[in-house]
């Protein structure tokens, strides 16, 4: 399994100076947005405490909140299913469909159905599946995953949206007025929900107080999906448990400012009960979950909303977008839960990071996030999971940092090194620092040996 | 007050002056200042790569220098972090123990130790753009984060005021990451280039004559990336004004 | 093993002890203004329409004025008449060549412009969604203040279906420029109606 190579890919995405700068220009702007919204409540900080506090107490006792939720569910006469994992959730959701002959499923924005790669199992097998999310949708017509939780085309800009439509859904090519465009979207899919037999949304909180799950959006797809065909299918992540209906005035006050700053989505809609002659069914997944629940590191991680605030402050991220991180989950969220899903494909992840902590201020329900990234450093190199040449490095140097002698000797022979050797000799490719950079010089003298001359042994 | 003087591995080797200017303005100060001769590094470096092991030779040795010491003075907010937060390679006794939390960033030291009023000594004419490495913003909280709704406060900005004829421009970026981070600067080399460009140019276009931080590390990366693209800004460490440096 | 035991077993045994207590939510009352007004601009900021019906117009007459090109007008509130009868037990999708839709919102919240409908207000859900415009009529004496005053209240515990509708349905997710009507509707109208004397909201 190849290592996902994260600063090759945000390389090439730097090259395309257009689309990184808009990239970069555009999520910064949802940053400062969040940043006014928070400023905006004197208590924006208990809110983040308050919500980091709900979480930690319920993935604490969540065996007995995932037990009350069911017991509410299907006294409110819906269905609920159990996961393992992404195989027995894609199989459970393609039975509901078959038995129920189902052949054309609209769904809205889940990252847990990307995370078991729900389409092309549904697809082999013949369900015809549509995403409605205007980003979600662009990128299932260019047959490329979302870049980032909320906003998943925002990698592109307008003429590529306009290539993808006019190649797929018969748009008028080189047309790239973006309300032509969303026009366009809406006019296509609007048939599917009216004729689809199922409707699949996720859910940003199951409330297990009223067997209850909320789904935030701004599109009103998830709506679209879950009231207009008569089977309503709700795929929910066991994480997502909050206990009371009350906890939501927390929750849907962070979420929104949080993502896009924004005070709440245009739709929050809750569902607790099937619609008169409807289907409600509930998906609960694990798929890892429940052993990350156990990791005394990183549960915490379990905590998230999914508001993608991480992403947007995230410098890294912007400067080489979602794809390159090469999983479900990009920026510092991915950094810290891809390992748990394969250590060695996503063992670079956490060394794409500065560690500047930008990402841990902004999450609203206080995920220690560079913490995190920091300690799945820790466990990538005891398993052996770095590659050999930074092994190396570490190995050498932490050798010569150990010794005085042998680090003066480093120190004086770099010095040499900087001061005589000519310029193609520093700056080649066995010097990444020097690829972009100019090399310090080298001063005359150390400040050991500056102070041995001026100030003499203690 | 008998301070020992922890000077990082590549501000003896790339930029003495630092080092110099923080040990004289603590001399200035009246503290009586040491430096341990056989020091070498703090052991972050391979620490923040993961490998716990190839920390523990110079987080002892990190100990051993520095253990006799009332407190320990760094001009490198990343270092002084890492003793506090993250020295743990080695077991940890009571001298270690003692030896951790007695280290401080040299802003911290000068504005909650020594608590300095003035710097008559100093003076520094010219626009400066302030840079608060990530570690001693966000971790040592040195100064407010953009992202946090609190008061305002900057330790390093009390410090600077106090400085004759300094003129701060704001960039409009001001706390994000320039891109160093470390040894990510060398295997994250594409993203941390374009980082530092973004950083410099938006200090530039501030009006900015001189970057100043009490990180050289940062500096060094910021440098780097100007000069390599021609950008007439110059770098400073905060030691260096305080110190009295005229340029 | 179920799959259903295989995962709370798993989580049983993997949750972190102790667990943290619940915290008390406090209602973060504001204290300051008018919860008519701070909904107007909180409802304008978020693309909706504001719109006082002048004294004593008929509203179906005055909602037919401002969608003058409306064929399909269907009301899921007794208090306007349309143009086509809503039934509960029509099917959702016969209401796709729906223009305008008309409901009564049970109440709306200040702090962020939004009105809260349930399946009782809406009698079909997928009227809010399919019409190209929708139109709510709001009693400025139904606003509360904020969403901790919307999450006490009871009627989340026996609405099968309930939607907190903040303006219209909008998109940005093409190069952050911002679109009305992205698959929902076009335009949401608030018009700041008392409820009739024999229609008190119940709680």
């Amino acid at each position: 399994m190849r290592r996902i190579d994260h600063a090759e890919a945000a390389s090439q995405f730097i090259a395309a100076k257009a689309h990184q700068e808009f990239h970069d220009r555009r999520l910064w702007d949802l940053r400062l947005k969040r940043d006014r919204e928070a400023h905006g409540i004197p208590e924006w900080e208990e809110l983040r405490a308050l919500a980091s506090q709900i979480k930690e107490h319920t993935l604490a006792r969540l065996s007995d909140y995932l037990e009350e939720f069911e017991s509410r569910v299907k006294e409110n006469g819906a269905h609920v299913h159990w996961a393992r994992d992404a195989t027995e959730h894609n199989q459970i959701v393609y039975d509901i469909l078959s038995t129920r002959g189902a052949k054309t499923l609209v769904k809205s924005k889940s990252m847990l159905t990307e995370e078991c790669d729900m389409r092309p199992f549904l697809e082999r097998r013949g369900i015809e599946v549509i995403e409605t999310d205007l980003g979600e949708r662009i990128q299932q017509l260019d047959d490329e995953p979302p870049s980032h939780i909320v906003v998943p085309a925002v990698h592109k800009l307008r003429g590529d949206v306009s290539d993808v439509f006019a190649r797929t859904i018969g748009a008028q090519p080189g047309n790239d007025d973006i309300h032509y465009l969303a026009e366009t979207q809406r006019q296509t899919t609007r048939p599917y929900f009216l004729r689809a037999q199922a409707g699949m949304t996720g859910a940003n909180f199951a409330v297990a107080e009223t067997g209850s799950f909320v789904v935030c959006t701004n599109e009103g797809n998830a709506d679209l999906s879950a009231n207009v065909p008569k089977l309503h299918i709700a795929s929910i992540g066991i994480e997502k448990m909050i206990p009371r209906i009350e906890h939501l005035g927390v929750f849907i006050r962070l979420l929104s400012r949080s993502a896009l700053g924004s005070p709440i989505t245009q739709y929050t809609s809750h569902f607790r009960a099937p619609r008169e002659g409807g289907e409600l069914h509930i998906v609960l997944v694990d798929n890892g979950r429940s052993e990350r629940l156990g990791m005394r590191d990183f549960w915490h991680s379990l905590k998230c909303i999914r508001c993608g605030a991480c992403m947007n402050t995230c410098p890294v991220y912007r400067r080489s977008g979602g794809l390159s991180y090469g999983a479900t989950y990009s920026g510092p969220i991915g950094v810290i839960i891809d390992p748990t899903f394969n250590i060695r494909k996503y063992s670079n992840l956490p060394f794409a990071s500065t560690l500047n902590g930008s990402c841990t201020n902004v999450c609203p329900v206080k995920i220690d996030i560079h913490e995190q990234i920091y300690k799945w450093r820790q466990i990538i190199a005891e398993r052996n999971q770095r590659p050999f040449v930074k092994k190396e490095m570490m190995r050498i140097a932490g050798k010569v940092l150990a010794d005085p002698k042998l680090y003066r000797a480093a120190v004086s022979a770099a010095g040499l090194a900087i001061e005589h050797l000519p310029r193609f000799a520093i700056y080649n490719w066995l010097n990444p620092w020097g690829r972009q950079r100019e090399i310090p010089e080298a001063p005359q003298q150390t400040f050991r040996g500056w102070y041995l001359e001026h100030r003499g042994r203690p | 007050m008998r301070v020992g003087l922890f000077i990082p591995c590549y501000v003896d080797a790339f930029f003495p002056a630092v080092g110099i200017a923080t040990l004289e303005l603590l001399e200035r100060l009246r503290v009586e200042v040491v430096y341990p001769l056989d020091q070498t590094c703090c052991g972050q470096m391979m620490a923040n790569s993961g490998s716990q092991k190839d920390a523990a030779g110079a987080e002892a040795l990190f100990v051993a220098n520095f253990k006799d010491f009332d407190h320990i003075v760094t001009p490198s907010g990343s270092c002084a972090y890492h003793v506090r937060e993250h020295l743990d390679a080695i077991a940890q006794t009571a001298e270690v123990r003692k030896t951790r939390s007695n280290t401080y960033e040299l802003v911290e030291f000068l504005h909650d130790v020594l608590k300095v009023e003035a710097f008559p000594w100093a003076e520094f004419p010219h626009k400066v753009g302030l840079h608060n490495g990530c570690t001693t913003l966000r971790k040592l909280r040195t100064a407010k984060a953009s992202e946090i709704d609190e008061p305002f406060f900057s330790k390093p900005l009390d410090l600077l005021s106090k400085v004759r004829g300094i003129e701060f421009v704001r960039p409009s970026r001001a706390d994000e990451c320039c891109g160093f981070g470390g040894t990510f600067s060398v295997f994250e080399e594409p993203v941390s280039a374009k980082m530092g460009y973004d950083k410099v140019a938006d200090h530039h276009a501030a009006g900015a004559e001189y970057i100043v931080s009490a990180d050289m590390s940062c500096l060094m990366h910021q440098k780097g990336c100007a000069e390599r693209v021609g950008l007439d800004i110059r770098f400073i460490h905060i030691a260096q004004i305080l110190n009295g440096d005229r340029a | 093993m179920t799959s259903r035991d295989a995962i709370l077993a798993a989580v049983r045994a993997n949750q972190p002890t102790p667990a943290p207590s619940l915290p008390e939510i406090p209602v973060f009352e504001k204290m300051s203004g008018s919860l008519l007004e701070q909904f107007r601009e909180a409802l304008l900021r978020m693309g909706g329409k504001f719109v006082d019906p002048p004294n004593g117009e008929n509203p179906d007459r005055f909602i037919r004025s401002l969608f003058p090109e409306a064929q399909v007008i269907c009301s899921a509130s007794s208090e306007v008449i349309g143009t086509r009868a809503l039934n509960s037990g029509c099917e959702p999708a016969d209401l796709a060549d729906v223009d305008v839709g008309i409901v009564r919102a049970a109440f709306g919240v200040a702090e962020t412009g939004s009105i809260w409908l349930s399946e009782q207000d809406l009698r079909v859900n997928a009227l809010a969604y399919l019409a190209q415009h929708l139109v709510a009529l709001l009693d400025p004496g139904d606003i509360v203040g904020n969403l901790h005053h919307v999450y006490r209240d009871p009627r989340f515990k026996t609405a099968r279906y309930a939607v907190l509708v903040t303006g219209p349905s909008a998109t940005a997710d093409i190069e952050g420029v911002l679109i009305h009507g992205a698959q929902g509707v076009r335009s949401l109208t608030v018009l700041p109606v008392s409820r009739p004397a024999d229609n008190r909201a119940s709680v």
